[in-house]
């Protein structure tokens, strides 16, 4: 069965005819295009498909995109405004928070997810948010200083 | 007047060049691109372990509507394999399935759902054979053959003696032995395998999109299981979602998609998911170790005897090199002159095994840190003195021929010793608190490549043309670690330009020089040399444009990057004005860059495959970790991790700490948690709950300290940076927490399970044997 889905995808609005079936991230990654949204694991197991719906991190590939009617649903695709990255996006660039980069947009949308609540993190902050991701090159302490440089540029006026 | 100065582009923290791409989601990886017309793959595997294959009943998965293509084992008759001399894989299992999960048939479909329908019709019958899951099963004497050629399941055994062992330990004050077991593991790199296979039936061409370390290699493998000629085939390496070795081969994921694609006569995309990527494997085998070592009252090792078996799964893979490695790299972190090691690799009936991080070294640098640890213990020696005791003195070679040119061991101990407070600390925290020290090495790169053609090691080619940019094109894979960061820093540098000027090409055969890829930690070292040559000799060229209009002699011309005069009194020429004079005569500059190891470095022939653990330089770390162990639970918890490594010159300080903190903690995944498990062949860990990769509630601050030996050969000095630091991590671990309870651990990983037995063993019978 489909249905018509209404809902709000990285500011814009959309209205899409999807199958009952689809899950979020499929949906975001064949049918819309936006291949951001990683596809890192089976199921629920390492974080690299979180996109922010109504702000908080959610794993698109535990969600069927029928579940967000009339929802605000944002990947790593919407967070560079007029070309400049935002915050979490230079914090993981400048700091390294990434190298080979798969895990990457994942990363940066749950830190986003944070640092839109709390602009001022402290480590076990930052390690309880980003519990459910897995990244496999950094050992993670690149990754928590990317984050806290974000959240000193978030302090500066920049948007997470 | 601001002082014109060429830029400086190495030694200091660079952020990737292709940062941008991946922190905005607009990097592309293989699964990520669509091409028209893609058609859906999917591989059917064997549910057997060992079985003769007596048909493959494909019919009616042909017959479904929407199924383009069905391939099997009667489709190729050829065999891969990384390894000249071990060619024997199968892309599509033929006569025999050896492991489970090995793939027998694929099809193409017009969409996913379509595939797998398909998978369902396809019947198989086998008659099973008796199946090896562990060493012990595979050797026993009625064992039968995995693979023919090799009686008894042995892929290759190694034995060599070099000096005199037995006189070495004669002359110890104290001789010890341990018996270690390391559990398999898994690269487990974030992107699953895939790639995308594109046949032009009218040209008779092949493109492959492949998530790989090795296009040339994947473009070797493709041109022998396709029967097609070189030149017809083209390869592309899109960003590459990590690869710690797995990636270092051809793959039958790349290579099946390729015969899907043109009996399809179309384009088949090939993603395979997460139990597959695991199940298709190329991890660290699990490894039994036997280790002797002789030590004097003054720390001086006087005698090294090594026993390493390894169960290397259902095909050779990089097996030969595998076990080789173990046995020549005992050679070049010490002094060592007298050695014996007998080496095995055994056939079992489990996924391949290949090249993880640190290739061959990891697991009995494990065992002899922390015998050598437990030595200076009863000798009552400070674990530093020992290993102060043994050093190198470059250059130098091995006994084992290995050449050492550069050797920061020495700074390592220095840095790790005082940034842990060792002296200070060690022995006088409170219970249950522990310090371990430790030290590993590895290449930079292997200086003889498994396909040696006669060719340079590295090639790399500089294009530069009216708009002023440079193209640097190379083969070199990157695959995350930083490879074309380095590269166009090696570039700007010599050039004294800002690296905007510079664009990166990597990873398309039809436009970049071949590169044998991303791994053994070769690329910094050799194609880094190659990109340093190629842009000193496009300076050449400039300097003598600019020496022409200035009508001043090439060695008058100063070289300021944006800026080429002839003496300071000179307003000189913009790059822009000798660039326009430099075309004049040829039109488009394209200069090569090429690297070529010498003789000296590689390696020697005492023994049959002792050329394997040659290079031209090897880097070094040293390690402290400091755990606290809950003896109530065996929980062990890592407070800190100090480690120096020895990189000869950090090109790039930030990639270089990443790829530090990145090593040592993947070996706190292998010694802590992670092991590839299985029941009668059947992977049970195929996943990323089972298969316990530390998260970043697990995993502890890394403290990072560079020691530069500038090495004579190394681009500016350097050496590699990513392999090096992983081994040390385990016996630094194991050794802390031999401080923190008395406990020795000499089986990994080091669960708290494990840690919690032993602890009631000790309070029931009062033994220290945490095994």
């Amino acid at each position: 069965m489909a249905r018509i889905l209404q809902f709000t995808l990285n500011g814009r609005a959309r209205t899409d005819a999807v199958a009952d079936n689809v899950l979020l991230l499929d949906y975001l990654r064949e049918i819309v295009g936006l291949t951001g949204t990683k596809t890192g694991c089976d199921g629920g197991e390492c974080g690299a498909c979180t996109v922010l719906v109504d702000d908080k991190p959610r794993l698109s590939c535990l969600t069927l995109a029928a579940s967000i009617e009339g929802q605000r649903v944002d990947t790593i695709e919407s967070l560079a405004q007029g070309g400049q990255l935002s915050a979490v996006q230079r914090g993981f660039h400048e700091k390294l928070g990434s190298q080979c980069g798969y895990c990457t947009p994942g990363y940066i949308m749950a830190s986003a997810g944070l640092l839109r609540r709390n602009v001022n993190p402290t480590d076990v902050e930052i390690r309880e948010a980003l519990g459910s991701n897995i990244c496999r090159c950094t050992g993670y302490v690149k990754i928590i200083e990317a984050v806290k440089h974000a959240a000193a540029l978030c302090a500066l006026g920049l948007t997470p | 007047m601001n002082e014109i100065v060429p830029a400086h582009n190495i030694g200091g923290y660079v952020p990737m060049v292709d940062g941008p791409e991946k922190v905005s989601g607009r990097a592309k990886y293989t699964a990520d691109l669509v091409l028209p017309a893609m058609l859906a793959g999917r591989i059917f595997r064997s549910p057997y372990s060992h079985a003769e294959i007596l048909d493959v009943d494909v019919s009616e998965a042909a017959k479904l509507p929407g199924v383009k293509a069905v391939v099997t084992g009667a489709d190729c008759d050829k065999t891969f394999g990384v390894l000249p001399v071990a060619r024997t894989e199968h892309v599509l299992a033929r006569e025999r399935v050896r492991y489970r999960g090995e793939p027998l048939a694929a099809v193409a479909a017009i969409d996913d759902a379509t595939a797998k329908e398909a998978l369902r019709r396809i019947k198989i019958t086998v008659r099973e054979l008796p199946a090896y899951h562990s060493v012990q099963q595979a050797m026993a004497p009625d064992a039968i053959a995995i693979h023919q050629h090799r009686p008894h399941n042995l892929e290759r055994d190694v034995l060599f003696e070099l000096g005199d062992v037995e006189a070495a330990f004669a002359g110890a004050d104290l001789v010890r032995e341990g018996v270690y077991n390391c559990a398999e593991v898994c690269q487990n790199q974030m992107e699953m395998h895939a790639a995308i296979a594109d046949y032009d039936a009218v040209r008779d061409r092949m493109t492959v999109h492949a998530s790989t370390q090795v296009p040339y290699y994947v473009h070797l493998m493709l041109a022998q299981i396709l029967d097609m000629d070189m030149s017809k085939i083209r390869v592309i390496k899109p960003h590459v979602g990590g690869g710690f070795g797995c990636r270092t081969e051809a793959l039958n994921v790349e290579l099946i998609a390729a015969l899907l694609a043109r009996k399809a006569g179309g384009c088949v995309r090939l993603v395979v998911n997460r139990e597959e990527t695991f199940i298709t494997h190329r991890g660290r085998p699990e490894t039994d170790i036997r280790l002797k070592i002789g030590v004097r009252q003054d720390g001086r090792i006087t005698g090294v005897e090594c026993e390493c078996i390894q169960r290397g799964g259902a095909h050779s893979g990089y097996g030969i090199v595998t076990i080789l490695y173990a046995g020549s790299m005992l050679y070049a972190i010490y002094d060592l002159d007298n050695v014996k090691y007998i080496g095995k690799r055994v056939l079992t009936n489990t996924p391949p095994c290949g090249a993880f991080r640190g290739h061959g070294t990891v697991d009995v640098r494990f065992a002899f840190e922390s015998l050598l640890d437990e030595m200076a213990g009863a000798l009552k020696l400070d674990p530093f003195a020992v290993r102060r005791a043994n050093l190198l003195h470059a250059p130098t070679f091995t006994q084992n021929d290995l050449m050492v040119n550069s050797y920061g061991l020495p700074e390592c101990l220095d840095w790790v010793e005082r940034a842990s407070g060792w002296s200070a600390r060690k022995g006088k925290l409170p219970r249950g608190k522990g310090l371990g020290m430790a030290c590993s090495h590895y290449i930079s790169g292997a200086s003889k490549p498994v396909n040696w053609t006669g060719e340079p090691h590295a090639t790399v080619k500089l294009k530069l043309d009216f708009d002023g940019s440079i193209v640097l094109l190379t083969g070199a894979a990157e695959i995350g670690q930083g490879s074309s960061t380095v590269l166009v820093q090696s570039v700007a540098e010599v050039l004294g330009l800002d690296l905007s000027r510079i664009r990166i090409v990597s990873g398309d055969s039809e436009v970049v020089p071949k590169d044998n890829g991303s791994y053994s930690s070769r690329v910094t070292f050799m194609v880094g040399n190659a990109a340093i040559d190629a842009a000193q000799n496009l300076k050449s060229l400039l300097v003598a444009a600019a020496a022409r209009k200035l009508d001043a002699k090439p060695g008058e011309i100063e070289c300021l990057g944006e800026l080429y005069r002839a003496g300071a009194q000179d307003k000189g020429l913009t790059f822009e004005e000798v660039v326009t004079e430099a075309l004049k005569d040829t039109g488009t500059i394209t200069v090569t860059g090429n690297y070529s190891t010498i003789p000296q470095s590689h390696g020697g022939k005492k023994y049959r495959g002792a050329a394997i653990g040659g290079t031209m330089g090897y880097s070094y770390s040293a390690q402290v970790v400091e755990v606290s162990v809950d003896e109530d639970t065996g929980v062990v918890t890592i407070d800190k991790v100090w480690v120096a490594h020895d990189c000869g010159k950090a090109l790039n300080r930030l990639t270089v700490e990443g790829q530090v903190q990145g090593s040592v903690w993947m070996g706190m995944g292998q010694a802590m948690s992670e092991e590839a498990a299985y029941h009668e062949g059947l992977m049970l860990t195929a996943n990323m709950l089972d298969y316990r990769v530390p998260t970043i509630a697990d995993s502890p601050p890394i403290e990072v300290g560079i020691v530069e030996s500038i090495d004579p050969h190394g681009p500016f000095g350097a050496k590699e940076a990513g392999e090096g630091s992983l081994a040390a991590f385990l016996p630094a671990l194991t050794n802390a927490i031999a401080d923190a309870t008395g406990l020795r651990f000499n089986n990994l990983p080091v669960t708290p399970d494990r840690v919690f037995a032993a602890l009631e063993k000790r309070a029931r019978d009062g033994t220290t044997n945490g095994r």
